[in-house]
């Protein structure tokens, strides 16, 4: 028998299955059933009204255009779908830097998977849940002591329905004081997240980006000439996508509130700043945590999540209904703002989602006050190490402040191996999924040339750093003494090489089924 | 049968290779310094791309190394020599060349920025083209970034999976100025290229959206800021031009229109039409930064002096560019050079740019 080697760290053996499988509209076939439902027995019949109770208005003309499969092929379809997914548990989550995959723990999801928990209503009387409005209510006082705000809204279910929260609470602040029509615009930066541009616009503000200065922190003066008397907030990361930490910041919320604007704080990741900063002590006056980054509940790849909103007292009033108060004895839903013509009404029904609320909930119990600073503190330094061994590298290069230290990720530069090689941040994001890792570019457009941007958090260990470290450096010896084979990636993955031609085209872009079949068909 | 147009400028890039800077009038002068020409190799590596679709393609082509020459050698049987040259070519050989190109499927040409002056000169926006970077100056995006690259891209268009075109920018710079060592770059016209980003110079600014679907959104911004019975006065440029579009009017690309509410006054104004109008209306102005250095004033729209600035005033001034223009500047500012210092003083400092529909930037402006 000879001796396993083990010597290289890549894994070049990885190949993942790749099925070719059409999408399940394709695979419906007229007549088909998954189950047979017997007709109601006579007497049920005649006891209920059916679909008779239904008002005229509300019975669909036809039958719904969904695919007829039975079930072995629908377990197939899904099945294969599976194997083609790169999920958190089967490889080292680093290369998605932005969005702070760390493990989260599977007691978690069991606790959420419990009976009591996985079939309890939202409409269920109140007096039935009070355990789990007892945990909403203390997660939201959590919340409050890690930012420094006073009241919290679980119900955005995800990161951009936050930030429209966000700039709701600006718009529904402007109202009651009679200056929403002046105070349209919201400032915000290039690396901050998309969204803290985009939500705002769907609220109606105007947007006015700032570029960052040399050193990476938004552009001072840029700022000074933007504020005005239609300044309605600002909106902004800190760290941006960059990693560069913005220690000014005060400056920028001390000078917005002299001209009568709004600070909000985009802390959909706060892994780097937990028990370090905090967003009121910055001067900000709402911010926004996801529970399924820093709070480990975790993505749910565009399933249910959370975007915990919070603010100071003074804003308060206007956060969506209900909340969650207590009267000393017992826990209630507390409809107040409701009262407020100003508040911003529902962001989505019901209280959040309330298994992520719970999974967030056991993750801060578990680490306690100490375990949160600790999380911050090594997921900067794992940042950091990987940020120090990947700058020895001669292709690349991370912008700004050269020699300083990031935060918790950092957004790099691959022009130098794109110059020398032909190879671009692309074709390496392709040729790593060879490996079965991830990796991620940047959010669009790219503000940095060739952008890989790539965040450790707390969770890998310095084996799991360095073997990612240690694949990235393969294909960037493959891009020098091979770049076709790079570029004409991948090999053993089941990503494919995209024809981007016409992406960026709106009048192409098909994002139903029904609308590709419009278009194309 | 599609027909391909080649222009190799056999001379492109001699400057270079001993430190001359670019080739205009100083080819006998590179060549004496020990210059080769290597202008066709880079022309072969985009042509073997086309090798799979040779059989379909008929080549146009001009005698000798112009391209003639490079088209027998890598063995397309279907070549048609339209123009001939004689002894050594100038500039003026490039211009009839590609004019007796007009009319072909796509026209590749081998040389660097003044070559494409002589394309644009010739063909204007009537022929798509594609630039195979050969020579010293390479600063128009009218290139692809590598000779492979025009040639993949020529292959994707000829073979119809690439099927959008968008006007990109012919600029050029002052050799005689360069070589002094000082940088000035002017925009000469707008040839019609391939659109497809990732082939092309200046192409690297992945965006979810094109470039002309965001002078789309800036153009339906300004158009929502214009006041009535106001004169707009409009620059050159291709994001102005959309503007223009979507007002239904006429436009000269490379000069200064005039508009008021919505409907043509005049077209390509010289200063002096200008500053006549100016007394007739409060008037403002709109202008995108031209000519790859950023340049708001100066270069090519010269009419726009620092006397038209200085009526008009800074507040009246409209800054239109996409994203992936300002991109491209990598933090650096919004130039401008009319010749006047008092205007150039008085437009430089911040300026909020319209780069979408009710999203600015905010962008200095500075006169180096």
């Amino acid at each position: 028998m000879k001796k396993i080697d083990r010597s290289s760290k890549v894994r070049t053996g990885f190949h993942q299955a790749k099925w070719d499988e059409p999408v399940i509209f394709e695979l419906s076939k007229h007549g088909e059933r998954g189950i047979l439902v017997n007709k109601a027995d006579p007497k049920v019949a005649e006891a209920v009204e059916g679909v008779n109770a239904l008002p005229e208005f509300l019975k669909r003309k036809e039958a719904p255009a969904l695919p007829e499969i039975s079930q072995p092929r629908v377990l197939r379809h899904y099945a294969r779908l599976a194997q083609e997914t790169l999920g958190a548990d089967v490889n080292i989550e680093i290369g998605q830097g932005t969005c702070t995959v760390k493990y989260s723990p599977k007691v978690n999801d069991q606790l959420a998977n419990l009976p009591q928990m996985r079939e309890m209503h939202p409409l269920q009387d109140e007096s039935t849940c009070q355990g789990i409005m007892e945990i909403m209510y203390n997660t939201g006082k959590y919340m409050c002591e890690i930012s420094g705000m006073d009241r919290f809204s679980f119900q955005p279910s995800g990161g951009s329905q936050a930030i429209l929260g966000m700039a709701s609470l600006v718009y529904a602040y402007y109202k009651s004081r009679g200056e929403e029509k002046q105070r349209n615009e919201i400032i915000t930066t290039i690396y901050s997240h998309p969204s803290d541009a985009a939500a705002p616009h769907v609220k109606g503000f105007k947007i006015i980006y700032l570029h960052p200065d040399e050193n990476g922190y938004p552009d001072y003066e840029a700022f000074k000439a933007a504020v005005n008397e239609h300044t309605a907030a600002f909106f902004v990361a800190n760290p941006e996508d960059t990693g560069v930490y913005n220690k000014n910041v005060l400056k920028f919320t001390k000078l917005l509130h002299e001209a009568g604007g709004l600070c909000a704080y985009d802390q959909a990741n706060a892994n780097g700043l937990l028990g370090v900063t905090r967003a009121r002590d910055a001067g900000f006056d709402m911010c926004f945590f996801n529970l399924h980054k820093t709070f480990s509940t975790p993505h749910g790849c565009g399933g249910p999540a959370c975007g915990a909103v919070g603010c100071s007292k003074e804003l308060e009033k206007f956060l969506p209904a209900p909340l969650i108060g207590f009267d000393g004895e017992k826990y209630f839903y507390d409809y107040e703002t409701t009262n407020n013509p100003s508040a911003i009404g529902k962001i989505r029904e019901f209280n959040g989602v309330a298994p992520v609320v719970l999974k967030a909930y056991a993750w801060i119990r578990s680490m306690g006050p100490d375990g949160l600073y600790q999380v911050a503190k090594t997921a900067v330094l794992n940042n950091n190490y990987m940020f120090k061994k990947l700058m020895e590298f001669h292709c690349v290069d991370a912008p700004y402040i050269p020699g300083k230290q990031r935060i918790e990720q950092c957004r790099y530069t691959l022009e130098t191996l794109a110059k020398e090689t032909g190879v671009g941040t692309a074709d390496v994001q392709r040729r790593m999924m060879d490996f079965g890792m991830h990796y991620w570019q940047s959010h669009h457009p790219y503000y940095v040339p060739e952008p890989m941007t790539l965040e450790p958090t707390e969770t890998p260990s310095k084996e799991d750093i360095d073997e990612y470290i240690e694949t990235l450096k393969y294909v960037f010896d493959e891009a020098y003494n091979d770049p076709e084979k790079v570029k004409n990636a991948p090999y053993q993955s089941v990503c494919h090489q995209l024809d981007e031609s016409n992406m960026d085209d709106p009048a192409q872009w098909a994002v139903t089924w029904r609308c590709y079949l419009k278009k194309f068909q | 049968m599609k027909h391909l147009g080649l222009i190799v400028n056999p001379i492109a890039g001699m400057g270079g290779s001993v430190g001359l800077k670019g080739t205009d009038g100083v080819a006998a002068e590179a060549a004496r310094l020990g210059a080769v020409r290597h202008s066709g190799d880079r022309a072969e590596k985009a042509l073997r791309e086309l090798l799979p679709i040779k059989d379909d393609l008929c080549v146009l082509c001009a005698s000798g190394e112009m391209g003639e020459a490079l088209a027998r050698k890598l063995g397309f049987p279907n070549v048609q020599v339209v123009y001939r040259s004689e002894g050594e070519t100038t500039a003026d050989d490039t211009i009839r060349a590609a004019r007796a190109m007009e009319g072909a499927d796509l026209l590749l040409f081998a040389g660097g920025d003044g070559t494409a002056r002589n394309i644009y000169e010739a063909l204007g926006e009537k022929t798509v083209a594609i630039g195979i970077p050969a020579g010293v100056k390479i600063h128009s995006p009218v290139y692809a970034i590598r000779p492979e690259a025009a040639g993949k891209l020529a292959l994707r268009y000829l073979e119809g999976k690439c099927r959008r075109t968008q006007e990109a920018e012919v600029v050029d710079i002052d050799e005689a100025a360069y070589r002094d060592g000082r940088v000035s770059t002017s925009l000469y016209g707008y040839l019609m290229i391939p659109d497809e980003r990732d082939y092309m110079q200046h192409g690297k600014a992945p965006s979810p959206v094109s470039e002309h679907a965001q002078q789309e959104s800036i153009a339906c911004d300004m158009v929502e800021r214009m006041l009535p019975d106001t004169y707009y006065l409009i620059g050159p440029g291709s994001t102005t031009r959309t503007l223009m579009d979507e007002m239904g009017l006429p436009d000269t690309l490379i000069g200064v229109d005039l508009v008021c509410n919505k409907k043509i006054v005049q077209m390509d104004l010289s200063e002096q039409e200008i500053l006549k109008r100016l007394s007739e209306k409060p008037t403002h102005l709109v202008l995108t930064p031209t000519g790859g250095q950023g340049y708001l004033l100066g270069r090519g729209n010269q009419q726009l002096s620092g006397r038209v600035v200085k009526k008009i005033g800074k507040e009246n001034i409209h800054v239109l560019a996409t994203k992936e223009k300002l991109f491209h500047l990598m933090g650096r500012a919004l130039l401008v050079d009319t010749g006047d210092e008092e205007a150039d003083r008085l437009l430089c400092g911040y300026t909020r740019v319209i780069v979408s529909y009710h999203e600015e930037q905010m962008c200095r402006i500075a006169t180096e």
